[in-house]
């Protein structure tokens, strides 16, 4: 085998954009270490996971539903719905914070089945629905309080003083758990029957269906566990931030669908890896980091850069899409 | 074409028809809740009907100025915008895309009409810079949906992203204030007594309505919806006028975007036409059209963005907190989605047998 034929291979297969996203962010850092003193610093790179804990389990989450074939818009939403029912559990009604940390969750859960039997029962677009649970959620965020809450309680102020000592530097908890998370997400997509019913189910529908895979129920679980994550998200930017508020993570659901795509997740569901997740996430992360480390650059280029990297990713991917289709 | 709707149609369950005593009447009612207009209309006659009950001096309108005020020509003149956007997101819908980079268009055309204002450049230039830069993004969508044959979704997600973060590169993340009088009649002011907006809007719908009407134009746009693969071997360009649905609701964004910069005598790249491509969408859903593609009323998508305003106009004076708008709106689009769902009547007729006999 020549190595030309070997490269065409590589390119043709349906990694090469999951891949690419790694030598891209390798090349990112590269290039800010080279341009910046201090950026390829360990701590500064532990910071990254830190400070987009919240924003990597959404993407977990979001993972599993784009790989459903499905779309999940109420992510941002339900994550500033779980800081505030928790600021406001935690300040007005002095819940201790394990009960409230239970309810969160189990209320995201809930929020993500009930759409998910919307989105089964009724055969509605997985978009409109989780459209309307954005709406849903934000409305509700408001109604329980539209000041921001700070959130005092010794528990979660704890948890986001807390710095635990790393190889390098310092991790926080809300670090640790995400990256749990993202290997949980991983075994299971990878692992488990539960993660093959979520790829049949994201390539055909149909099919999955005839093969007798449990359709309902997967999808179900689905929207479930993408709740679930984004309660847990919730949890982590209260912590991050201490406080609950209606406003918080405004197009975050936006953020964590380009990490899942530039991660190399097909939109059309059924193909990636929910590892891609964690690079997507990171690509962002780095850009940002990039952004702040130069100085000069506003915040808008973040938007527009984001932006640009969709295209390419999108591009990409269709364009890797026909030779295969073909074939 | 009305013929062809009312086949796809299923609208015979608007009425309780058990609650009309003799076949004959049921027939004349049944006919009438065949017309695909008649749930928008009853939605928003529904809600006037509340209004006037628990609002006093509903329905006052004066003469001041020469001018007609009123609550009613309030609802109107603010729905001016999204009805616009309304108008545009209807056709993309017929054909089973989606546009939700409405909103960052409006951005961009604000901005650019700002700029242009502030620059001391004359008004036909500010409007024409406008209008070509949300053209322009109509062209980027859709190259990406129809030549590139991306998602519609994330197709017009990328512009979303990114439109705002243009805007605000153009204004160098200002605010712009306006301070020219000529730029506020397009979005404040009055002709003949009504505001200028309105006669905006009822030109540009009126226009399109009989456009796609008197020509095939309607027809084919249709038929891209119902059946891409079929339009395309039966020889209509898809593509093209696919191409031509994208452009035309960003054109008709860019309109939007205006008239809002225009009315509050600013352009805020940040927060102009905020989350307007969601309220379009709901707009054109109450309209009565199909999200699947196919179906469209673009008079039912006039109708839905005035019940959307009418609900906001509502529940700011009866005086409920504005955020109880976002529920209501969830709600209300909930409940359209699973009343819209094919689905329901066989699970109706399951459940029947059981809990339906009395």
């Amino acid at each position: 085998m020549t190595p030309l034929v070997l490269f065409q291979r590589w390119l043709r297969q349906p990694a090469f954009s999951a891949q690419v996203t790694v030598v891209l962010l390798l090349a990112l850092i590269a290039a800010g270490g080279a341009h910046y003193t201090g950026f390829a610093a360990p701590q500064v790179m532990l910071n990254l996971i830190i400070d987009n804990a919240y924003l990597l389990v959404l993407a977990v989450g979001m993972s599993l539903v784009i790989l459903s074939g499905g779309i999940d818009l109420s992510v941002g939403a339900v994550l500033a719905l779980a800081t505030t029912v928790a600021a406001w559990l935690l300040h007005h009604a002095h819940w201790p914070a394990w009960a409230v940390i239970a309810l969160v969750l189990g209320g995201g859960a809930a929020f993500g089945v009930l759409q998910g039997a919307l989105i089964h029962a009724f055969r509605l677009q997985p978009f409109i629905v989780t459209l309307a649970g954005m709406f849903l959620a934000r409305g509700l965020c408001y109604l329980i309080s539209v000041d921001s809450i700070t959130i005092e309680d010794p528990t979660f102020v704890l948890v986001s003083q807390t710095q635990w000592a790393v190889p390098g530097g310092f991790i926080s908890p809300s670090a640790a758990i995400a990256v749990a998370v993202l290997v949980a997400g991983i075994w299971l997509a990878h692992r488990s029957a539960f993660g093959r019913a979520v790829y049949a189910l994201g390539g055909n529908e149909q099919s999955a269906l005839m093969m007798g895979l449990p359709v309902g129920r997967t999808k179900l679980m689905v929207y479930g566990l993408s709740g679930l994550c984004a309660a847990l998200a919730g949890l982590l930017f209260a912590f991050y931030m201490l406080s609950g508020y209606g406003l918080h993570a405004q197009g975050a659901e936006l953020d964590a669908i380009a990490a899942v795509v530039i991660g190399g997740t097909m939109l059309s569901g059924g193909y990636g890896y929910v590892a891609g997740a964690l690079s997507g996430v990171l690509v962002l992360g780095v850009i940002q980091t990039l952004i702040a480390f130069d100085g000069t650059l506003s915040s808008w280029w973040t938007k527009i850069v984001i932006g640009a990297l969709l295209f390419v990713f999108c591009v990409v991917q269709r364009l890797l899409a026909r030779p295969a289709g073909q074939a | 074409m009305p013929e062809r709707m009312n086949r796809k149609t299923p609208v015979t369950d608007a009425l309780p028809l058990s609650a009309l005593p003799t076949p004959k009447r049921r027939r004349v009612f049944a006919l009438m809740a065949e017309h695909p207009l008649l749930r928008p209309i009853a939605a928003l006659f529904i809600l006037l009907l509340i209004d006037v009950i628990l609002l006093p001096g509903f329905w006052h309108l004066e003469i001041k100025d020469g001018h007609l005020y009123g609550p009613l020509i309030d609802i109107l003149n603010r729905a001016a915008p999204l009805m616009l956007a309304a108008l545009g997101m209807s056709l993309v819908i017929a054909t089973r895309g989606i546009d939700v980079s409405i909103g960052a268009v409006v951005a961009i055309a604000a901005t650019v009409a700002a700029m242009l204002v502030n620059g001391e450049q004359p008004l036909v230039l500010a409007y024409a810079g406008a209008l070509g830069a949300a053209l322009l993004c109509g062209v980027w969508n859709g190259v990406l949906v129809a030549g590139l044959k991306l998602q519609p979704i994330i197709a017009t997600l990328i512009l979303m992203v990114a439109g705002r973060g243009l805007a605000q590169l153009l204004s160098d993340g200002q605010i712009l204030t306006v301070y020219r009088d000529d730029f506020f009649v397009l979005g404040g002011g009055y002709l003949l007594g009504l505001p200028v907006s309105l006669w905006v809007v009822a030109a540009l719908s009126l226009a399109t309505i009989a456009l796609l009407r008197k020509t095939a134009l309607g027809l084919f746009i249709q038929a891209v919806g119902l059946n891409p693969v079929a339009s395309r071997l039966a020889g209509l360009r898809t593509a093209t006028l696919i191409f031509g649905t994208y452009v035309f609701a960003a054109g008709c964004a860019g309109l939007a975007g205006l008239m809002i910069a225009s009315n509050i005598k600013s352009a805020d790249a940040n927060n102009a036409g905020l989350l307007l491509e969601l309220d379009a969408i709901l707009a054109v859903t109450l309209g009565g059209a199909s999200l699947a593609g196919g179906r469209y009323h673009l008079a039912g998508a006039l109708i839905g963005a005035l019940i959307i305003q009418t609900l906001t106009t509502t529940i700011y004076s009866l005086g409920v907190p504005p955020e109880v708008n976002m529920v209501v709106k969830a709600i209300v689009v909930f409940l359209l989605c699973i009343l819209q769902s094919s689905e329901l009547r066989p699970m109706l007729r399951r459940l029947a047998p059981r809990g339906g006999a009395r």
